[in-house]
Formats: C-alpha cells, structure tokens, sequence
C-alpha cells in the first residue's frame, strides 16, 4: 500500500508515549481481562485487533477512565498513572470516541465541543470564542461547511462523529482512541477520516484505532496488537510485515470449549416453515432469501452493523419491509409484530433489558408477555394459570432462582434470557429468532442454553440464531449464511466452512 | 436476596399514605374539634374530592401507561358545556336527563379518542398533543358557550345526582364506582397488564406482540370518558356548565396520581394509591379551610406535599433497589 | 349568547324582563333617550346639549378576551353606547389577554389616526407605554378600570370602585346585623393574588370594623363556578351558624348558590358583587338568601366612550362648573335590594 508510512528509525529510538502493563479487569463472576499490554508510540496508528468479546471495548473504558482496572499499570511518558475517571482521562490528554456517539442531540455544535470545559468567565459563557475556536477545528477536520452553531441532533451519523473529533481535539488530546470509526460512514466518509487520523499523527498524535475491516487496517496501520479471551496473544505487530492470515489464525480459536454435541442432520423431507423470499430493507439490505425447515437451525453470521439484527426484526414485522415477503408455514405475514406473534413466530431480542424485558415486573408476567391474554377469560385475567405455566418453564429450564414473583431485575443475564426463552415457549412458537442470545451470559449457561435452542429445535421449531461470535452460530447451526454489507455473501450448510472463513469474508468483505 | 416481603415496597408506600391521611384527619380533629368529624362535613369533603377522583382514575391508566393527559380539565369543561346547551337540555327535558349524560360522556370519549390518535399513530408527544388539547377543548367550549354560564334547567337532572342514595350524595357513589371499576381494570384484567407493560418497556411489548399503538389509543379515550363522567357530575354540583369548569384540574389530578405513588415515568400505577392521594389533597384543603388558613399559605402547604412525597417515593425506590440486588 | 339566556328565563318568574334585559346588552338596541353620561340608567335623568351630534369622531376601542360575564358586558355596552351616536364611529379590536397583542391593537390605532382610544388594558403597567405613545401623538386616550402607572398616559381615567364595593357591602351587612356584634360574617374573595380583590377585602373590613364585627371564616374561590362551589362548600362546612355572606363575585355566584342548596342552608342572607342579573332576578323573587348585590358598573367603558367622544369633540361635562372633562370619574358601587333592583336590572349582566 502506497498510503503506509511504517515509522522510521528515529520513531523506533523514541520513548512510547502510553504503555499499558498486566491489565487485569474482573467483574463479578467473570474476567473480562486477563492481562492485556499494550504499547502505543507518539505518531503511530496502534490498530487493536480482536473478535468480539475479547475484551476490546473493555479495555479501552480502562483507558478513558470508565473503568478500574483490577490489577496492571498504565504509563504515560514512563510514568506511572491513575485514571480515575473520564475526565482525569481527558486531562491526561486520552480521548475517546465512542462507537454509540456519546454527543448531546439538543445542544449546538460549538456547545458539545465545549460540553464540561465551557469558555466562560465570570460565569458568562464566551459564545463567541467558543465559536471561533469551533470554526478553526472543524476547518482543520475537513468540514468548515458544519456551522458552530448548528444543531448535532440535525446532524448524520458522520457529522456527529466529526464533533467527536472536534471535541478530542479542543482538549489538545495525545492519545485518540477510535472505536470502529468507520462502522457508520460511507466510503467518502472515510477517506476524509483517514485523512484526519493521518493528519493527527503527523503532528504527534498517538491514535489507538479499533476495526474489523483488515483493508482499513492496511491502509492506516503502524501496528497492530491483538487480543484474544482477554489477553495480549501478539503485541505490536508490523501491519506492513504481517499476513492476513496470521492475524485471523491468532483472533480465532477459543479458548473456551464450547460444546456443541453433534446433530443429525434435517431431513430433506422437512417441510419448510419460514420461506424469506427477497427481503429488503432500504438502504440497511438487500435480497435475502432463507428457508428455514422444522426442526432447523440457520445461523447468521456478520460484523456488528452489517445488518443481521435488521433482517431479523424485519422478518417478525418490527420493521417494515421495502421490498420481499416472508411466509409462514406457506402463508404470507402481512402487517407488524402483532400479526407475527399470532402466526407463531417469537424473538428473543438482541437488548434483553430494553427490548425484552419489564424488569420491575416479577417473572411470571415477563414469561407470559406474549400469552397472559390468551391464558385471560373474556379479559380477566388468570393468574392462577400464568403462574402455573411460568412455573413449568422455570423448572423445565432450570430458571434460578425458581420463584416467579420475583422481579425480573435481580435475574443474571443467563436467567433473564431463559425467561425470554420461556415466553415463547409457553406461546409454543413454531418459528423462534434469537438475537445474541449469549451475549452478557456466562459460561455456565451458556451451554445450557446452546441446549435449549437445540431442544426447541428438536421439537420441531424453525430456528434462526444471529450472533458476533462466529464459533457459536458454527456450533449451534445446521446452516449458516454470512452477511456482509446487508447482503448474504455466503450460505452452506454448517460443516461446510470455518471460523477462518467466515471470519475472511466478514472481514474483507466489508471493506467500502 | 430476599423476596418480597410484606413489608416491602408497594405495602409500605400505601402504609405511609394511610398514615399522612390519618395525620390529616388527626389535625383536623385537635384543631377544630366536632366540626371536622362531623358527618355533614365528612360528606362535604368526600362530595368535593369526588370530581377530581374520577379523572384521576382516569389520568393513573394514562400515566401508567408511560403518558400524560393535559387536557383533562378543558375537557371537562367542554363536556359540562356541550351537555348544557340550549338544545341538549331541550333534548333531556324530551327525553330524558340521560341525553346530558351521554352527551357529556361522548365529548370526553371524542376528545380523549382524538388525544389518543395524535399521540399513538400521529407520533406526536403526548405533552404536545394533550397540551394543544387542553388550548382547543376550552376554546371551543367558550365558542359554545359564548363565554356564559349555563344554567341546568332540567330537574329530573339535578334531581338524579344531587340526591343522596344510603346517607352519600349520589355523585361520592359514582366516584367509589369508578375508583372500584378501575382496580379491578388495573389489577384484574388484560386491558390493566397491558397498561403496565406499554408503560414500562414499550419495546418489549411491541416485541412480545401487544398492539401498543391501538392499547394507546384506549388509554387516552379512557381518560377522556372519565373526564367526561367529571363533567356530569361537575354539572350537577354546579347546576352551570361553564367554560371556566375544571381550570388547572389536570395539574390536581396529576399531583394527586403521583403522591399516591403511580410512576411519572409508567410502568408502575397503583389505584388505591391515587384515591389516597385525592382524599389527602382534599382533606388537607378542608382543614385548612375550616381553621380558615390563607388560600396562599394553602398553596404552599400543597407545592410542599407534592415534593415530600416525591422524594418519599424516590427514597423507597432506592431502598428496594438496594434490598433486591 | 342568546341560547343560554332563553334556557335561564325559563325558570324564573321575571322571564319577561331579564329576556328584556338580555336583548338591551347582548344586541345593543338600547333606548336612544339621550341621558347624562355619570348617571345613565342609574337614577334621575337630566338632559344637556352634549348628545346633540357634532364633529365626527372616530375611536379605537380595545378590551381583555371576553372570557366572563362582566368583561363580556363591557365590550357590549361600549359597542351599544356608541351605537347611539351618529357621529361616533368605534373601532373595536378583538378582546384579547396577551398584552403584546394588545400593545399591537393601540399602536395600529395611532397609525390609523384616530381621535380617541378607549382602553381596558389587561394589565395597566403593561400597556402604560403605548398609552403614553398615544398621547404624545396627540391622540388622547380614556384608561378604564385598570389604572395606568403613569398620570400622563391618559387624559382621563374611568374606574370602578373596587374598596367602594367591599365598603358599600360591609356597611349593609352592618345595617342588616348591626344590634348583634357576635355575629357571623364570611367572606368569599375572588383570585387573592389580584389587587382589585384586596382592595374588595380591605374596604369589607374596614366597614364591618366601623360596627364592630369581623371577618370570621374567609375563602377564594378564583371567579369560576366550580371555584365557587367547592370553596362554598367547605366554608359551609366550616361554619355550621352563619349570619351573612358577602360574595364578591356574581359568575362565582352561581356555584355559591349551588353548594348551599347543595348544603341545604338558609339561616344567613349572601350580599353579591358586581351585579349581573342572575343575582338581581334572585333578589327581586324574595324567597331567596340573596338579599342584595353590590354593583360594580359593566357599563364602565361605556361611560369611557362617552367622555372620549366628549375630549374629541372638544366639549365639556354638564352638570359640573369647571371645563373641561374632569381626569378621574370614579363610579359609584351602589347596593342593590329588593327595593330598588327594577332601576338596576337594566344595566344587570349576563354571567
């Protein structure tokens, strides 16, 4: 690649500007990370590299000062620091930009810049100033065309990001970090980013930059560190000098068993339950088609934005289809979630406690959400029965703790998904759509519930699993599609690809 | 981890209630002795907490379901003026007083249907929606009324609900009615479970296949139908539809369903709580009266309930949140 | 409005004359009997030349929103009074409660030149500078009801007698109870926050004081009917003997009477306020507790039209030695009983 400018010797000779050493994070009942180093120099782009849940986004909160490490140090110019807090961080002189752009909608441009460091005196707030420094920022940034004094809320996805930007640099900030950037831009978008982020380094800036698109990294990158289960598995590697291959085979390969027992495989005869002929979904994708047969489990694989959540929910009706249809035991689904519901189908969503829950409601009503009227006489309702039927599914799934009164707040993760779980069981769903349904789960019920999902699909239930972790819907699906830019790139049976390969169509493939 | 406890939570928060009344009543007694005990005055303060106690009925669906109605009180008064105008009550002296009846209780459904559509399949905010309600239903009511008051020249009207029926006016029966009517819609009925769960995670009841949109749509022209039977009964204790009736009821209404512990935010709305939290407001300004205390220093004394028992409700809150994880 | 008084005339004896009554306010077809401006309707009639047409004037006119009973006979009496001159044309602007449209109605009145503005304002010290801007363009303006906060914004000022009312009912409570100093007196105020209503309550005390009574159970009711019966209610409630209620509101009235049907006493006789002719048809029948109201005139800007006619046309009041009309005309708060309220049920209004 033309753009890559490896650092030169005199960069090597130089002091790093942020070391991190032994980072250890635990919560409870879970290791986050388990000992993570991390060097980045002045002028470098220090590419973090790793499968989701490896601990990315754990450790870079570490840094912004969101988190306390459980043991490991941080240095910055060689010296021992603490960061207590974000804004200790950014005094320190690390900024964050966060993949959910942490901007406020209602405030101007300027005004989010300043947001927490108002120029003000005597109370006042210097509008003018701030404007004026606004202006010359965003001028640096390549988007003098954005007003001070506009509005974020108005603003796209990029734009907002920009102010991100805008705002790390008001602060005079060494150290960038960059949580997947380029997730929500399109490929214009990103050239202007890359040429900042260049621009940022050629003026000393040390930018911690974390992608899934291994073409981004080449063209950017100085090195790369990568990180696996929560730990360093290769630190500060050459982009320039490393293949491909390399770095999938050190993201890949868990160190966690999973155990997935061997299924036969669905008869051919299998009548098809789910037939999704040419969904779309604006811009978000494209022409997917799926059957799904009883008793099978499809899986979708894909990066975080690539649209698998979308086609999920516009299967069940949340979102409206632009285009295709989508049958249910031959018959055509018209209208939204309520119609899909009747038909049979249930999701468990990929936000459990703002999609799924009521969490201040006891578990007996969270399980019989989608049921409590059908269980109601002419509108009274049964508590008697719900409860009843709460109960069989508490036990048959081994819900703990077993009480149904209890609210569906003090659940772990685990539980909170095993009464999702139960809901669309009680219902009896003949099509069931799992959203992550591992995602904040831990080990223990994790295989517990790969043997749910397996159970259901036993029974005859048409199964569609979306998750980011690729061993997972390899292990858990009788077939997988791989979904790229809102586009199926891939569809074959499960024991016909690899982590590696999907991994390499998920990475290069989403390259804009 | 402990489960729910008798104590806790809901039982508590209905206790502390109970105890502000019985406070109340205890005052009222020490300060003016007989004369708020006695059973003329107890009536006249349940008559009076009556109006307001229907439409908060209707207000804690509203607000358990996650929204709000501003407009209870100008539709109200537009119902108390569409019921007595000329031609209706020349309907009722024909027919029947039920003419007034059903016309007040169809206003206050419209309106409140009206309401409900802006807000569910207009996606317009129900404080926007309900407040420009609130502008246009007294408006259209001084356009009705050509900013007069309208006198109720139907006996068998006045007659009917301002009777006594087993030594209670007639108008405290159809507030115990409505009170009891809505505990067991709120408690015992799907139309109650799906109110609390459109309140407390929309999404989660979109996504569980409840009809959220047209569930929103009931609660409002519920609340409306409830300002409608206020209307009825403001009329009869006025004997006048007016224009001005039920100025700033909305604000005594929502501070009344909140004190009684119903969430401002949804998801969580308590009946009983709300006919607790009438009765406070309305003894307290009882007491104050008859120990005739400035209507200012009555004012004060509400702003600061309010704030006590919204900081209670938030104590409690933080307390269960800490006794259950 | 026409329909809610035809529904009121049904019931009470007097249908005749209060359908009388409510044409003469509503339509506007007063009698053009020329009649002296401080006592029309009021009492004896003394004839001057000042009726007899002149200069042709034009006067802006402009009021709060008609939202009460007494507000809404003001524009009406205005409208008619002007109506009887043909030599008068008024411009009326739309009754409005937002001073900046207010202030809007009196500069597009100096624009247009007129001759002489008749203004209720909603808020005096609100409108002070548009009025002083009238005046200064040379057109004079009459300030009704609300007074201005500077002497130089009107030329003259037209009030009511807001203390005059509260004393005028105090002294007929202490005429009716005089022999009795334990006597029971309330007092049901309109809005507390409001001047007019502490200079009601100031002038109520000061002339029960006089006799050696006082105020014993006092609430507001906020001018609405619903007000009105609630705090009723609970006054009722309150004081189980009651000699006599000063009201001071008739809109309000109409709840009062309510809650004490409602509460079924009449050991007590009500004193009203302002006077619409509700209460006064109440009053005439004799077999109510109200006993008597206490005018506060709605023909105020009426006589607010008369004089600006009279400053435009350059004339001067009769029956008075000095020239000119004089600056301030403070109208009298008359009591009206069972014995004179034929000569006042013509200038009652509608609530």
């Amino acid at each position: 690649m033309v753009d890559v400018d490896p650092p030169g010797a005199e960069q090597q000779a130089q002091q790093p500007l942020l070391q991190m050493r032994g980072i250890v994070k635990e919560f409870p009942g879970a290791r986050a990370l388990d000992g993570v180093d991390l060097e980045v120099r002045p002028g470098e782009v220090h590419c973090l590299l790793g499968q989701n849940g490896a601990g990315k986004s754990t450790l870079i909160k570490v840094l912004a000062g969101a988190h306390q490490p459980t043991a490991g140090e941080v240095l910055l110019d060689g010296e021992p620091v603490t960061i207590p807090d974000p804004v200790a961080a950014l005094g320190l002189g690390i900024a964050t930009i966060y993949q959910e752009l942490d901007v406020v909608d209602g405030l101007t441009v300027a005004e989010n810049i300043y947001l927490g460091h108002e120029l003000a005196r005597g109370g006042v707030t210097r509008r003018s100033d701030a404007a004026r420094n606004t202006r010359e920022i965003l001028k640096r940034l390549g988007h003098p065309e954005i007003s001070p004094h506009r509005e974020v809320g108005s603003l796209p996805a990029a734009g907002k990001q920009i102010v991100s930007l805008a705002r790390a640099l008001s602060r005079d900030a060494r150290v960038v970090v960059m949580d997947e950037p380029s997730a929500v831009l399109d490929s214009e978008e990103v050239e202007n980013l890359h040429r900042i982020v260049r621009e940022l380094t050629a003026d000393g800036v040390a930018v911690i930059y974390i992608s899934h698109r291994l073409e981004e990294i080449r063209q950017l990158g100085h090195r790369i560190t990568v990180i696996k289960d929560g730990r360093t598995v290769a630190t500060s590697l050459s982009v320039a000098d490393t293949p491909t291959d390399d770095l999938i085979k050190l993201m890949t390969g868990r160190a966690v068993e999973y155990s997935f027992p061997k299924r036969p495989g669905v008869p051919e005869a299998a009548a098809p339950v789910l037939e999704v002929t040419d969904l779309g979904l604006g811009d978000v994708f494209k022409d997917v088609s799926l059957t799904v047969r009883a008793g099978e489990i499809v899986g979708l694989a894909g990066l975080v934005g690539s649209g698998r959540s979308e086609i999920l929910e516009t299967i069940y009706g949340a979102r409206r289809a632009t285009s295709g249809t989508v049958r249910l035991g031959g018959k055509r689904l018209r209208g939204g979630v309520d119609a899909a519901v009747a038909a049979g189908m249930g999701l468990c969503p990929e936000e459990r406690k703002s999609q799924g829950l009521l969490l201040d409601e006891p578990v007996y009503r969270n399980i019989t959400l989608s049921t409590f009227a059908r269980l109601a006489h002419s509108g009274w309702l049964d508590e008697k029965a719900e409860r009843a039927a709460a109960q069989e599914q508490v036990e048959a799934l081994d819900l703990r703790p077993a009480s149904v009164d209890r609210d569906a707040r003090t659940l772990s993760g685990g539980n909170q998904q095993k009464a999702l779980l139960a809901r669309w069981l009680v219902h009896g769903c003949r099509v069931l759509l799992l959203d992550e349904p591992t995602r904040g789960v831990d080990v223990g019920a994790r295989s517990e519930i790969y043997n749910l999902i397996r159970r259901l699909a036993d029974d005859g239930a048409a199964v569609i699993v979306v998750s980011s972790e690729i061993p997972e819907v390899l292990g858990l699906a009788d077939r997988v599609l791989v979904i790229s830019d809102g586009r199926a790139v891939h569809d074959s049976p499960a024991d016909d690809i690899d982590e590696h390969a999907v991994l390499d169509m998920v990475m290069e493939g989403s390259v804009p | 981890m402990r489960g729910r406890s008798a104590l806790s939570g809901p039982a508590l928060r209905m206790g502390g209630l109970v105890l502000a009344l019985l406070l109340l009543c205890v005052v009222g007694i020490v300060t003016t002795g007989g004369r708020f005990a006695s059973v003329g005055n107890i009536t006249t303060l349940l008559a009076l907490a009556a109006t307001t106690g229907v439409v908060s009925i209707g207000m804690t669906f509203v607000i358990t379901g996650g929204g709000i109605d501003l407009s209870v009180g100008s539709v109200l008064g537009l119902s108390t003026v569409w019921a007595s105008t000329l031609s209706t009550q020349y309907l009722a002296e024909d027919y029947g007083w039920w003419v007034m009846v059903v016309t007040a209780l169809a206003v206050g459904l419209a309106a409140g249907l009206v309401n409900g559509a802006l807000v569910a399949y207009g996606k317009v905010p129900a404080f926007m929606a309900t407040l420009a309600m609130l502008a246009a239903a007294r408006g259209l009511a001084e356009l009705i009324a050509g900013r007069r008051t309208q006198l109720v020249e139907v006996d068998p009207f006045l007659d009917t609900f301002r009777a006594d029926l087993l030594g209670l006016p007639v108008i405290v029966w159809i507030f115990i009615v409505v009170a009891v009517a809505g505990w067991f819609l709120m408690n015992r009925t799907t139309f109650g479970r799906r109110t609390v769960a459109v309140g407390g995670n929309p999404e989660a009841a979109r996504l569980a296949g409840i009809k959220i949109k047209r569930h929103t749509l009931y609660l409002y022209g519920l609340t409306g139908l409830t300002a409608g039977i206020g209307a009825v009964m403001a009329l009869a204790r006025t004997t006048a539809g007016s224009s001005t009736n039920g100025t700033l009821l909305e604000l005594d209404v929502i501070a009344a369903v909140v004190v009684g512990g119903t969430l401002l935010a949804g998801g969580r709305g308590t009946i009983t709580g709300t006919v607790l939290g009438v009765l406070i407001f309305s003894t307290l300004t009882n007491v104050f009266i008859l120990n005739n205390i400035d209507s200012s220093v009555q004012a004060i004394a509400k702003g600061a309930i309010i704030v006590g028992a919204v900081l209670l409700q938030q104590w409690f809150a933080a307390r269960e949140k800490a006794t259950s994880t | 409005m026409t329909s809610s008084t035809a529904v009121r005339t049904r019931r009470v004896s007097g249908a005749f004359i209060a359908a009388a009554c409510a044409a003469l306010v509503v339509t506007g077809c007063v009698s053009n009997e020329p009649r002296d401006e401080e006592t029309a309707a009021t009492g004896p009639v003394t004839t001057t030349d000042n009726d007899e047409p002149g200069d042709e004037v034009v006067i802006g006119f402009s009021a709060p929103a008609a939202d009460h009973g007494w507000m809404g006979a003001i524009t009406s009496a205005a409208e008619a009074e002007a109506e009887k001159y043909e030599d008068v044309e008024l411009r009326v602007a739309e009754g409005t409660n937002d001073v900046n449209v207010q202030i809007s109605q009196i500069e597009g009145f100096i624009t247009d030149g007129v001759d002489a503005i008749v203004l209720l304002p909603f808020d005096g010290a609100a409108l002070t500078e548009v009025a002083l801007e009238a005046m200064e363009a040379g057109i004079p303006v009459v300030n009704v009801d609300r007074e201005f906060t500077s002497p130089f914004a009107a030329r003259t000022t037209v009030l009511g007698d807001n203390y005059g009312m509260g004393v005028s009912a105090g002294t007929y409570i202490c005429e009716q109870l005089g022999d009795n100093p334990d006597a029971v007196v309330a007092e049901i105020a309109g809005i507390d926050s409001l001047p007019l209503t502490t200079d009601r309550s100031t002038g109520f005390k000061d002339a029960l004081d006089d006799c050696g009574l006082d105020v014993d159970a006092r609430v507001a009711a906020d001018f609405t009917v619903e007000g009105g019966e609630e705090q009723t209610a609970n006054l009722l409630s309150a004081e189980p003997e009651i000699d006599a209620i000063w009201n001071h509101d008739d809109d309000q009235g109409v709840g009062v009477l309510a809650a004490i049907e409602n509460a079924g006493r009449d050991e007590f006789f009500l004193v009203g306020g302002a006077g619409s002719s509700n209460m006064m048809e109440e009053i005439q029948s004799g077999d109510s507790v109200v006993q008597a109201t206490v005018v506060y005139p709605s023909t105020q800007a009426a006589d607010g039209v008369k004089l600006a006619r009279l400053i435009a046309q350059n004339k001067t009041i009769g029956d008075l030695a000095s020239i000119g009309v004089p600056r301030t005309v403070q109208l009298f708060a008359p009591v009206v009983t069972a014995d004179n309220v034929e000569e006042y049920l013509p200038i009652g209004f509608d609530s």
